[in-house]
């Protein structure tokens, strides 16, 4: 527990050991205040989530296998999507993301833990209870039937009566604390406790991603927790923020929540372009290519993100100018991103390439991510998104993003680290099978559904009419959904049994250059023995080769 | 990896089956929803054009340089600052590839290709999005408009008649919106205010218009016009509770004179058929009234007309029932009136335990509404 505290370059491996739980046992991992524990305990929760959100994903597509089908009917269905959205963005996707930052980024930049190991626990904890308090809502007779960004006033008493809307709202408020508390940890390590010769501009590139990652969510979660409460004052103690009937504004939500919203998408994709931006150097066995403009175009995702909210809003009857504000501000938003593409693709070109499972999950990421980023493009034209909005081709735009990008990216990180995490290989075997099945499955779920979205049908309905000839696709998708499946269970299986039997890892396997893996697999509570002296990016492409350093050709 | 042209391909192909209800998008029967459709296509050619480029270079990189690929020609060195191959080998590794840190010119050059992209696309976005912006003149004699108030409800639609041709019309109905077509060249505009009376909802009608929302405590504006007689079909499209998947939208686009007889018919209170005078009595004795109203009745009095159900005047002018989830015709009329729950669980109407002497009474007023 005091690993934290200390300063001094003079390991004491056992300080734990003396004063606190016996390492390993419940308590110890229950009262953890070690990042990597935490990082851990972050990942294995999203992973729970992610199968209960999986789950509440199966049982809808089922529902939509044939029309007017009678499987999971109205407001039970109307729940199942506003949990599953809930679920995979606040309880999945950023906790995931913050579990990695957390094992990671202090490993990265040679640190001993977060800047503040108590409230990195809070968190976590927070995070957790967040997601229990919106689930006990099953337990009072239904989930909320909102939909996940609940448009107000669906949210008033008047329209949804049970105390589902309000543990769902006191959830995300507990998990928004826990999520800022994240962010504030993040920013304070990485720009107080980098290792000596560290600069802000030569830390590793996944650090820099979650810098600004952290920057978001300190902009974004907090008026989500406004609106949130806003919601419970209304509710509960008569207030009228969005009852339009008694002079609150319906509209004022929709701004509330996408001034979260759109950053949100940000905060699911900025970390995962770090770990690609990690892995597909390591695996093309070249420098990460434009570092400075990788850099900046992360900051200016970064900032053009909290401008282009309103693309959400098209249809709600904006000025023709704030409609033409939103398509710009979105459109600009899609250049540092392409810059981000071509910067990946121009680092494997000329590379040596190997397709091991991290870099397997890369080429995942890189051939879906783009397609999710060009319907992106199409929905940024506004009138076109008269149409398409609401629709299926916008569930399916955005599960490509989430999917395609932010999921596949996430499994490249989890197979390249863990490795450092368990000191054990996952088995590539298996890993093969998930891909393949997870790269069909998806492209089988979500490619109808562009399809279905442009011969009309609205999402978030639980059934559809037989003449609008929407079986077909829907079929597909369902077909697809059933591929999927298993793909998950092949991953959860192989980190179960890597666990204990996977091929040992030594402490660099991939023979990557940051410093994570300067230090054993899995790493000690106290990261390294020595705080290491960095000079360049790449601290260990220096160490290998000291004739030919990196940063004779680093400038910043 | 099928992508946007096999995607493209494959729309075609769902456009053209036949005998069902087409709700497609890109099949614009309205010169608004038509220039959305141009843009689209637009759009999905340069974006089609992008995935080809990128993902062509993406899977060349990926084959071509793949570890154990036949060495080639040395990759041309794009930088002549970068450093050479670095020869090096260290214990138990292969020698590592050239590495190439950056270079300012290619980056610049990547950076300004998709400005020069972003820049066309926000011409003609622009473009289209004038092109089909919602006006609002105030009706007078020989615009042959129609302006009419849509007022989303859970969850059915009301329609208040408000102008045609520039004389105010004052009547209300519901569920099924009747337009005028063009003809000769001559358009016959229609001017859409949207209300809503308790969540949001939105109108959606793919073939005439792009959707927009129905906000309550917000007025919103649609405009369209088509020269296709024809029925087309939409739904709600912005989650509003329970039935969202049963708000289903209904436009009939007819000849003008067919729609000018309709708009007179559906004007005039309900008629008093001799025949189901007791009927009446029993009908108006419910507690239907209170919700429901049927002009020319003694129940309709302007304290009633606040209308917190569909407008019952000419209710078998209309083809389906509950928001046109049903065929409307004796049996079904019967059935939603003895238990709505069963047709549509959760719709605000509920079962009143009506004697099957009192049910036969109502309907068989109800079917004299037409």
């Amino acid at each position: 527990m005091a690993v934290a505290e200390q300063t001094t370059s003079e390991p004491k491996p056992d300080a734990a050991a003396e004063h606190g739980p016996e390492p390993g046992s419940l308590l110890d991992w229950l009262t953890t205040v070690d990042h990597k524990k935490l990082g851990l305990l972050y990942i294995f929760l999203s992973l729970f989530f992610l199968v209960v959100g999986g789950i509440e994903a199966l049982l809808m597509r089922w529902q939509l296998m044939w029309p007017d089908y009678d499987f999971v009917t109205r407001d039970r269905f109307n729940a199942l999507f506003t949990m599953h959205g809930t679920t995979m963005v606040f309880f999945v996707g950023m906790p995931i993301l913050i579990g990695l930052g957390n094992y990671f980024v202090p490993l990265m930049i040679g640190a001993r833990d977060m800047a503040f190991p108590r409230l990195n626990a809070f968190g976590l904890w927070a995070t957790l209870f967040g997601g229990f308090l919106v689930y006990f809502s099953f337990a009072t007779g239904g989930a909320p039937a909102l939909g996940w960004f609940a448009y107000a006033p669906l949210t008033e008493k008047t329209f949804s009566r049970g105390p589902a809307t309000d543990l769902w709202a006191l959830g995300l408020i507990v998990s928004g604390a826990g999520t800022i508390a994240g962010g504030v940890n993040f920013i304070a390590t990485i720009l107080g406790m980098r290792a000596p010769g560290m600069t802000l501009f030569k830390v590793p590139f996944f650090v820099w991603t979650m810098l600004w990652t952290s920057f978001l969510i300190l902009v974004a979660i907090p008026p989500l927790t406004a609106g949130l409460i806003m919601i419970l004052l209304d509710r509960n103690l008569g207030a009228h923020f969005f009852d339009a009937q008694n002079g609150g504004s319906a509209i004022m939500w929709q701004h509330m929540f996408w001034f979260f919203g759109h950053p949100e998408v940000y905060i699911l994709i900025l970390p995962v372009f770090g770990m690609v931006s990690e892995i597909i150097p390591v695996f093309s066995r070249k420098v990460l290519f434009g570092y400075e403009f990788m850099a900046a175009a992360t900051m200016g995702i970064a900032f053009v993100s909290l401008g282009v909210w309103a693309h959400h809003m098209f249809t709600v009857g904006m000025t023709r100018t704030q409609d033409l504000f939103f398509v710009a501000s979105t459109l600009i938003i899609s250049i540092p991103t392409g810059i981000k593409f071509f910067n990946w693709l121009a680092t494997m070109y000329g590379g040596r390439l190997r397709f091991e499972s991290p870099m397997l999950f890369c080429f995942g990421f890189l051939s879906m991510f783009l397609i999710g980023g060009l319907t992106g493009i199409m929905l940024a034209a506004a009138p076109f998104t008269f149409q398409l909005s609401d629709t299926y081709f916008v569930v399916a735009h955005f599960h490509w993003v989430l999917i395609g990008g932010t999921l596949f990216g996430t499994f490249a990180g989890i197979y390249y680290w863990y490795p450092k995490m368990t000191g054990r290989m996952l088995d590539e075997r298996l890993a093969k099978w998930q891909f393949w099945l997870l790269y069909i499955g998806f492209m089988l779920t979500f490619g109808p559904m562009h399809i279905s979205g442009m011969l009309g049908m609205a999402r978030r309905i639980y059934t559809y009419e037989a003449d609008r000839g929407w079986m077909f696709w829907n079929q597909l998708t369902t077909v697809g959904a059933l591929i999927q499946a298993p793909s998950f269970a092949i991953f959860i299986w192989n980190v179960i049994v890597s666990w204990r039997k996977g091929k040992p890892a030594g402490d660099n396997p991939w023979d990557a250059w940051t410093l994570e893996w300067a230090t054993a697999s899995p790493p000690p509570s106290y990261n390294f023995e020595e705080v290491p002296v960095v000079h360049s990016r790449r601290p260990l492409w220096d160490l290998k080769h000291p004739d030919d350093p990196d940063w004779k050709y680093e400038h910043e | 990896m099928s992508g946007v042209i096999l995607m493209r391909s494959m729309l075609l192909l769902a456009v053209g089956e036949s005998a069902r209800q087409n709700v497609s998008i890109f099949d614009p029967a309205s010169p608004q929803a038509e220039s959305i459709r141009n843009l689209g296509i637009l759009v999905l050619a340069i974006t089609g054009g992008i995935f080809l480029v990128v993902e062509g270079i993406l899977f060349y990189t990926m084959f071509r340089f793949r570890r154990g690929a036949p060495p080639g020609p040395l990759v041309p060195n794009p930088d002549p600052k970068v450093p050479p191959p670095v020869t090096v080998e260290p214990a138990g590794t292969s020698p590592e590839p050239p590495q190439v840190y950056g270079s300012k010119p290619i980056e610049i050059a990547w950076t300004a290709a998709p400005t020069l992209v972003v820049l066309i696309l926000l011409l003609v976005i622009t473009r289209t999005l004038w092109e089909i912006a919602p006006d609002r003149p105030e009706p007078h004699e020989g615009d042959n408009a129609l302006f009419v108030t849509v007022i989303g409800r859970q969850w059915w639609w009301e329609y208040r008649y408000d102008h045609y041709n520039g004389r105010p019309l004052g009547f209300t109905t519901a569920n099924e919106l009747h337009i005028p077509v063009g003809r000769d060249g001559k358009d016959y505009p229609v001017y859409l205010t949207l209300q809503s009376a308790d969540v949001c909802h939105s109108f959606w009608v793919p073939r005439l218009a792009g959707k927009t929302d129905l906000i309550p405590g917000r007025t919103n504006h649609m405009t369209f016009h088509t020269a296709t007689a024809g029925l087309y079909v939409g739904q709600c499209a912005e989650y509003c509770g329970t039935q969202h998947a049963k708000m289903l939208l209904r436009v009939n686009a007819q000849p003008s004179e067919e729609f000018e007889s309709w708009l007179r018919h559906e004007e005039q209170p309900a008629t008093d058929v001799e025949t189901v005078r007791e009927d009446k009595h029993v009908f108006l004795k419910q507690s239907c009234v209170n919700c429901h109203l049927v002009r020319g009745t003694e129940k309709d009095t302007p304290a009633r007309r606040r209308e917190y159900a569909p407008d019952l005047t000419h209710l078998m002018s209309r083809k389906t029932l509950a928001s046109g989830i049903i065929v409307n015709d004796v049996k079904t009329l019967r059935d939603w009136v003895r238990d709505p729950q069963n047709i549509k669980a959760g719709c605000l109407m509920p079962a009143f335990g009506l004697s099957d002497r009192e049910l036969d009474s109502v309907v068989r007023y109800l079917l004299t509404l037409r």
